[in-house]
């Protein structure tokens, strides 16, 4: 065989491989999209589509069962939003303070602790969350509500609890992200800026940050993302039962819906539950989409 | 170029659908399930099994159908697993359709053990079947080690539990709000509390949680918490307190005078020595010292 042959036999399989491994992963989003619709959608058929969406009780074994999960989708929403809103401010002035105020040596220290935030599991979080803040939300829950008849006591297992540890867990996405796109923004932007008399301060709000607009936005949908999607830490914090998302009240999440009730759920309760696994992969898949977008104005504005 | 990129796309997304939809077609999930279970059963059994045991087996061979209580299927799962590997040539089908649907069946003749958690009633008996109670599930109520009530009436349980008692000091104890703590929907231990308390699906639960070993460390951790938990994981993180002046201990759970308590009954028409030769080799093997162990080890009591 000459070494004509060779190469080219080599060059082909090559090729193959790599398009088997990308045809894999475009597998792996198809066959998850379409077994969720073929298991998510029978509930929406047997329930009725307002109903299980806007349906505010949740009694899924009872002698006639309801299964509403409104306070459900609702407390996702809330519990993210809240999430970001106390999140992202922290997160780009950490990021700010990173790439334009400390110096060398301090970042080198702050960098990697936030790296290292991110490699934290979630099951941790949850954890310091239930030894050290639950205790602490029932002392503020019965300062608070000493003396109400109307309030249920949840022992500090409640929507603030989730809020403050989804705070923490979106912080690493939110001020690396960010970190990067300040760092790209180009020097004789801030120069120009500072020869204009511009204060530092002035020039990062005015200048520097609006300029890593995208790139500060992908951090903050990716933390979206990240807030949204997370179970286990909120499973352990948020108290799991069925409620308005109030701060006090315990609460749950469509992903922790999914991992307390999956194990013995049966017939329309489990179809439901493959129905609130869709309604969670839509949003996902919703603010992914919107990544995308924002990836792409990046890429534009750069070009 | 810009073309046929886009073609090979779009075949690519057609064939991955296509083998999306297949895979998503058949409902494989619960076979593929047990079947890995029974694997691993194999493996840590197999070694076990003894010689006089393999050569009854072989003379056996047929189907043995089960119907009935939802509360049993952890129960009926583990026994019915552990039964085939014994006797290979026997098939065990269990239907979880509820006690009273499996008693019906039972009498009507369509299936040989009818499950219930439950007594039998005088009219099951009447009808010809037969009470064999082969366990008994009980119930512990838990505080934290810091309250000053130990006991409470059935009433005073079910009215914490529905939301009319919410402070310890309306019951006997200290000014304390009282957190009301239990399992998620579909647990086998909710629904024996709620149904024995007589408070299906009127509870109303502070925190709602998915395991037994969290239900005990919330409670422990929480000043003024009262949870359930099944009576053989209590430890001495939490006080256990007793119903109507019983203790929650397996003697009086045996004895049949603690309130949260009930039998898991195995109901056949006649005696089980009248039963043929498949369904005594199940009872025969439910009262092996293999078939007591399986019910100890997912936390039930052995009746005496």
């Amino acid at each position: 065989m000459t070494n004509k042959a060779k190469l080219h036999i080599v060059e082909s399989a090559a090729k193959y491989i790599f398009t088997f491994c990308a045809v894999l992963a475009v597998f792996a989003v198809c066959s998850i999209t379409v077994y969720m619709i073929a298991k998510g959608t029978p509930a929406f058929k047997n329930v009725g589509v307002s109903e299980l969406l806007f349906g505010t009780l949740w009694k899924p074994t009872a002698a006639e069962p309801s299964f509403g999960i409104q306070y459900i989708i609702l407390s996702s929403i809330v519990g993210t939003a809240a999430s970001v809103l106390l999140g992202v401010p922290i997160g780009l002035f950490t990021a700010v303070f990173l790439t334009e105020v400390s110096g060398k040596r301090l970042a080198a220290v702050v960098q990697p602790a936030i790296e290292l935030l991110a490699a934290i599991p979630s099951v941790i979080y949850g954890l310091l969350g239930l030894m050290l803040l639950n205790p602490l939300m029932y002392k503020l829950e019965r300062i608070l509500f000493a003396g109400s008849e109307t309030h249920q006591f949840t022992g500090g297992a409640n929507m603030i609890s989730a809020v403050l540890v989804l705070a923490i867990m979106i912080l690493p996405t939110v001020v690396n992200v960010s970190a990067s796109s300040i760092r790209a923004v180009s020097k004789e932007l801030r120069a120009a800026s500072m020869a204009l008399g511009a204060s530092k301060m002035q020039t990062i709000f005015k200048v520097t940050v609006p300029a890593a607009k995208s790139g500060i936005m992908t951090g903050v949908v990716l933390g979206i993302g990240r807030a949204l999607g997370e179970a286990m830490a909120i499973n352990m914090v948020a108290g799991g039962s069925v409620n308005l998302p109030l701060p006090f009240n315990s609460v749950r999440f469509l992903t922790t819906q999914l991992v307390s009730e999956m194990g013995y759920a049966e017939g329309i309760h489990r179809q439901v539950l493959f129905s609130v696994g869709l309604v969670l992969y839509v949003f996902i898949m919703v603010i992914n989409l919107l990544l995308l977008k924002l990836r792409k104005e990046a890429v534009e504005n750069e070009a | 170029m810009k073309k046929k990129t886009l073609k090979t796309a779009a075949a690519i997304f057609a064939a991955c659908m296509m083998l999306g939809s297949l895979a998503g077609c058949g409902s494989v999930e619960n076979e593929t399930t047990t079947a890995a279970a029974a694997e691993i059963k194999k493996s840590t059994e197999a070694a076990q099994t003894t010689k006089a045991e393999t050569t009854q087996a072989e003379n056996l061979s047929g189907t043995v159908t089960l119907a009935g209580s939802t509360s049993m299927k952890k129960l009926c799962e583990a026994m019915s697993e552990g039964f085939m590997e014994t006797y290979t040539d026997i098939t065990v089908t269990v239907e979880y359709t509820g006690s009273g649907a499996g008693l019906e069946s039972l009498v009507q003749g369509s299936i040989d053990i009818g499950n219930a958690s439950r007594a039998l009633k005088d009219g099951e008996k009447e009808q010809g079947a037969v009470e064999n109670i082969v366990a008994i599930d009980g119930i512990a109520v838990i505080t934290d080690k810091d309250n000053s009530v130990k006991d409470l009436t059935a009433e005073q349980l079910a009215d914490i539990y529905t939301g009319n008692v919410t402070n310890w000091n309306e019951i006997g104890g200290e000014d304390e709000a009282i957190v009301v703590i239990g399992r998620e929907a579909g647990s086998g231990t909710r629904s024996a509390f709620e149904e024995l308390l007589k408070i299906e699906d009127a509870c109303s639960y502070a925190q709602e949680l998915d395991n037994t070993g969290a239900v005990l460390a919330k409670v422990a951790s929480t000043p003024g918490a009262i949870g359930y938990v099944s009576l053989d994981v209590i430890d001495d993180s939490v006080l256990a307190l007793s119903l109507d002046g019983v203790e929650a201990s397996e003697a009086n759970i045996v004895a049949g005078k603690y309130l949260l308590s009930r039998p898991f009954v195995m109901a056949t028409m006649g005696e089980i020595s009248e039963q043929n030769e498949l369904v005594r080799a199940w009872f025969d093997y439910v009262a092996s010292e293999e078939g007591q162990s399986i019910i100890t080890d997912i936390g039930l009591i052995l009746p005496q």
